[in-house]
């Protein structure tokens, strides 16, 4: 299984407390790795890392073997090659076809093939119709799904997402679900997801990672971690027995 | 009360009268400000957004700076354009700007920099953090998050503009100092008013600040309606 991310001693402080020490993780390329655990576990904050949006105090990662601690910078290659998307949906000023189209338009793609590429999306995610609607004025379910749509058009090799699918109704997370695994089936983008519904994890992962107190409690494939766990912690906490 | 009454008939009257000196000065008072508010939002954006979003040590202490430049007085900036012009004092003395519409310019950038920078500033940090989040997430690079964040505070750009523009058509101070209210050079509105007070005609003043209130009015309804509208992107 060849690794997409390497990240090695990766420790970050905010105001004295320590929210992250990982000693070693590895995420594979090409399939979706969730990572669970509780609140406070540390889980958005190494995203933000993986995504250059927030500087770790230590450690080492490398995207396809290239240090990018430090050496990531606004719209570089590296940082082209992933996109983040957020609990709560933000869109920008215009329509929910600009939306969509923003990151093609930032990486000057000929406006004919932004044109067939957003059609071909909204027609993924079902929101044709709605194309040209103010985006200020959607729904939220609409919202996150126009933003994985935003994330996924260009085709990033690694598609980040923090709990994409908190606060939704079923309808809108079935959608959802269905982007991410046509994004790892069709583009084969790597995705790491980050979420607390233990079900989603379950339905959608590859690779199971689970976090608790900033570290790594234990990570593999996805029926081990969820049927045989090694950790009293994980099967606690897939158990729904664990109080914290 | 009759006495505005009268006041604004006489305000009526001068606009409908057509007069050539009280048109030009109308005109020159709006083509100053204008250049000055354009020439102010050409560097106050930029500069203000960079600020905004660039974490850098004397962050506060230059936003604080900006803040209180909003609110120096117009005679103050008059004063120093004056000096910098001035032929015995001046560094600029050479190029003999003094009682020149460039002066006056330069006095009224200097006033409406601050207020568009200062506000800009204020806009950007009211944002949604994850606008810029996300827009970085995206692959933005750093002039393309600099352009979505402005277009994302447009509307309250767009009102630092219409505040600095109408400070500008309201300001005497500054313009009376470096122009010198010379008649059909650099003669505008706010100084014309100071003239006809200063010479005891109250009520020609009255109409004169009549028409500036109805011109003010005018540029910036114009001003919000391509704010609000889709002239801006």
């Amino acid at each position: 299984m060849e690794n997409i991310f390497k990240i090695n001693n990766l420790s970050k402080a905010f105001k004295g407390k320590k929210v992250l020490c990982i000693d070693e993780l590895n995420i594979p390329r090409g399939l979706i790795t969730a990572i669970i655990g509780p609140s406070g576990a540390g889980k958005s904050t190494l995203l933000s890392i993986l995504n250059g949006l927030v500087p770790p105090d230590e450690g080492k990662i490398f995207f396809e073997d290239q240090n990018i601690i430090g050496s990531m910078r606004h719209g570089d290659h590296n940082r082209r090659s992933m996109a983040m998307v957020f609990q709560h949906a933000v869109m920008f000023h215009g329509t929910v076809f600009d939306n969509i189209a923003y990151g093609l338009k930032i990486r000057k793609t000929p406006e004919d093939q932004i044109k067939k590429r957003v059609d071909e999306i909204l027609a993924l995610i079902g929101l044709n119709e709605i194309a040209l609607q103010r985006a200020e004025t959607i729904s939220g379910g609409e919202a996150q799904r126009i933003a994985l749509a935003r994330a996924m058009v260009f085709q990033p090799k690694v598609l980040l997402l923090d709990e994409p699918t908190a606060n939704l109704d079923p309808a809108n997370v079935s959608q959802i679900e269905k982007l991410i695994v046509h994004a790892k089936r069709e583009y084969g983008t790597t995705v790491v997801l980050v979420t607390h519904n233990m079900f989603q994890a379950k339905r959608l992962a590859d690779y199971t990672v689970f976090m608790m107190n900033g570290s790594i409690i234990e990570c593999g494939n996805h029926e081990r971690i969820f049927e045989n766990p090694n950790d009293t912690k994980t099967r606690l906490f897939i158990s729904g027995e664990m109080i914290y | 009360m009759a006495y505005f009454q009268e006041a604004f008939i006489m305000a009526i009257k001068n606009l409908l009268s057509f007069d050539p000196e009280l048109y030009g000065i109308v005109f020159l008072s709006l083509k100053i400000s204008t250049i000055a508010v354009i020439l102010s939002a050409l560097v106050g954006i930029p500069v203000g957004a960079v600020i905004a979003l660039k974490e850098f040590k004397g962050k506060n202490v230059l936003i604080n700076m900006i803040n209180t430049l909003m609110g120096i007085p117009p005679v103050v900036v008059g004063l120093v354009v004056y000096i910098l012009l001035s032929n015995q004092f001046g560094i600029f003395g050479d190029l003999r700007l003094l009682f020149t519409q460039t002066a006056m310019v330069m006095a009224q950038t200097m006033l409406a920099t601050p207020i568009i920078m200062g506000l800009t500033i204020v806009a950007l940090h009211g944002l949604d953090p994850l606008l810029r989040k996300t827009a970085i997430s995206l692959g933005a690079s750093r002039y393309q998050l600099v352009w979505i964040l402005i277009r994302e505070a447009r509307y309250s750009i767009g009102s630092s503009i219409i505040v600095a523009f109408g400070r500008l058509l309201a300001e005497v101070g500054a313009v009376m100092m470096v122009g010198g209210n010379i008649r059909y050079q650099t003669r505008v509105m706010t100084t014309a008013i100071a003239l006809q007070k200063g010479m005891g005609e109250f009520q020609e003043a009255l109409a004169l600040g009549i028409i500036l209130l109805i011109l003010s009015l005018f540029i910036t309804t114009g001003i919000d309606m391509i704010r609000r509208g889709k002239v801006w992107l």
